[in-house]
């Protein structure tokens, strides 16, 4: 149960495009059709769903304070924890890379469809975003990590789905010529958030 | 050396309005003033340094690892930035959480670092770093200085308007709790492009 709390928790709660503001930029710039949308959304489900794991055992075994204590009891007072921006965006960075190195190998049509957007991942701040979060909450099983992640890109998956939809219908009204494109985009977001913060007052 | 380096940036490219980079890890600082200024001199700093850092690489960095390369050189400061919060100013660095760690992330450092320091000289390198991350600063203060003063009527942490206005001392006057929640920075920069885009109309879009 608790896992499902964490999964719809992180996807409509602390939603990390309303709640947190993170992963905008792409959020913004790619959300002018449903289909590339979607298309981005998707990778960044698999890449958040991968990389906190693989985030969590590096912080949990070799970055936090006393971590390294399984190797010899005398390295139980070495923190870490200091590295481990760099650390966690190396992992992003490297995973990504391989990912996009996978994928143009052995599925060439989902690489021409997702292509683009796999290095444009690695800057996206929603997967940075999740494992400093992971950091901060101290999230205490592995299962945790992985579905916290899971459920963050899910997240962000809707989001930026609901506003490319959004967006292609707002093609035929009428927008002040000032407000066109970013500034109707900000406030759109803006009023979107606004909407999810309804489910704020859950308890899970 | 071209003056544009030290203009554009804060209206012409000014990169939250028109280039739309760099909101990510901005947004969520605004409600206060204080920590828009933190967050505003630590991409400064973290922008230029990288920039002159990475111009002075430029002919060294083979291409394929280069976004490795700038990744590693940019997390770099922002883990100096934030030992030198902590170990300062804890309360500031506690309340920016993460925000601190996704100036790694942030667009901007590495849009300005793609765009201009792989190909320029370090000293105007440093420049426009520098002027990028001022012009992001500016549209954060302004941002703060609105949701601070109508959401909690106070400027710095320093009450603005009088007390003896509020409603629970005999007064009319109440504080709009809607600026405090996330999605109104949203709005107000909104509005803040709606201005920019009405004074400068060659950058309004078709």
């Amino acid at each position: 149960m608790e896992y499902l709390n964490l999964f719809i928790k992180s996807i409509f709660v602390d939603n990390m495009v309303f709640a947190f503001f993170l992963g905008m930029c792409s959020f913004l710039a790619v959300s002018k059709n449903v289909k590339t949308a979607a298309g981005l959304g998707l990778a960044v489900i698999f890449v958040l769903g991968i990389t906190l794991p693989l985030n969590y055992l590096l912080y949990e075994y070799i970055l936090k304070p006393g971590a390294l204590a399984w190797l010899n009891p005398n390295y139980a007072s070495i923190d870490l924890s200091f590295l481990s921006y760099i650390v966690f965006i190396a992992t992003i960075a490297t995973f990504t890379q391989i990912v996009e190195m996978a994928v143009e190998k052995f599925a060439p049509g989902l690489y021409n469809s997702l292509g683009i957007f796999l290095p444009l991942i690695a800057v996206n701040c929603a997967i940075l975003g999740g494992s400093l979060f992971m950091k901060e909450r101290a999230y205490e099983t592995l299962g945790e990590a992985f579905v916290f992640g899971i459920g963050s890109g899910v997240g962000w998956f809707l989001a930026i789905v609901c506003m490319a939809a959004i967006r292609e219908k707002l093609a035929y009204s009428k927008v002040p010529a000032g407000l066109k494109g970013l500034g109707i985009a900000f406030i759109i977001t803006g009023l979107m958030g606004l909407a999810f913060m309804s489910f704020m007052g859950i308890q899970l | 050396m071209n003056k544009d380096i030290y203009t554009k940036p804060f209206f012409l490219t000014n990169p939250i309005t028109v280039l739309v980079l760099g909101i990510c890890s901005s947004l969520a600082v605004t409600v206060q003033l204080k920590g828009a200024l933190v967050m505003a001199l630590s991409v400064t700093i973290v922008t230029a340094c990288s920039s002159l850092i990475l111009s002075l690489l430029r002919n060294t960095i083979p291409n394929r690892v280069r976004i490795i390369v700038q990744l590693v050189v940019v997390a770099m400061f922002v883990i100096l930035i934030d030992q030198f919060l902590q170990a300062f100013a804890y309360d500031t660095s506690k309340m920016l959480s993460v925000y601190i760690g996704l100036i790694i992330t942030n667009c901007i450092i590495m849009g300005r670092i793609e765009a201009f320091a792989l190909g320029n000289k370090p000293w105007p390198s440093f420049v426009d770093g520098a002027c990028n991350g001022l012009g992001y600063g500016m549209i954060l203060i302004i941002v703060a200085f609105f949701r601070e003063l109508l959401g909690s009527g106070t400027l710095f942490g320093y009450q603005v308007i009088p007390a003896s206005w509020y409603l629970e001392n005999g007064g009319w006057y109440m504080n709009n709790g809607l600026m405090i929640l996330p999605p109104m920075a949203l709005i107000i920069l909104g509005c803040v492009v709606w201005i920019q885009r009405s004074i400068q109309k060659e950058l309004q879009e078709k």
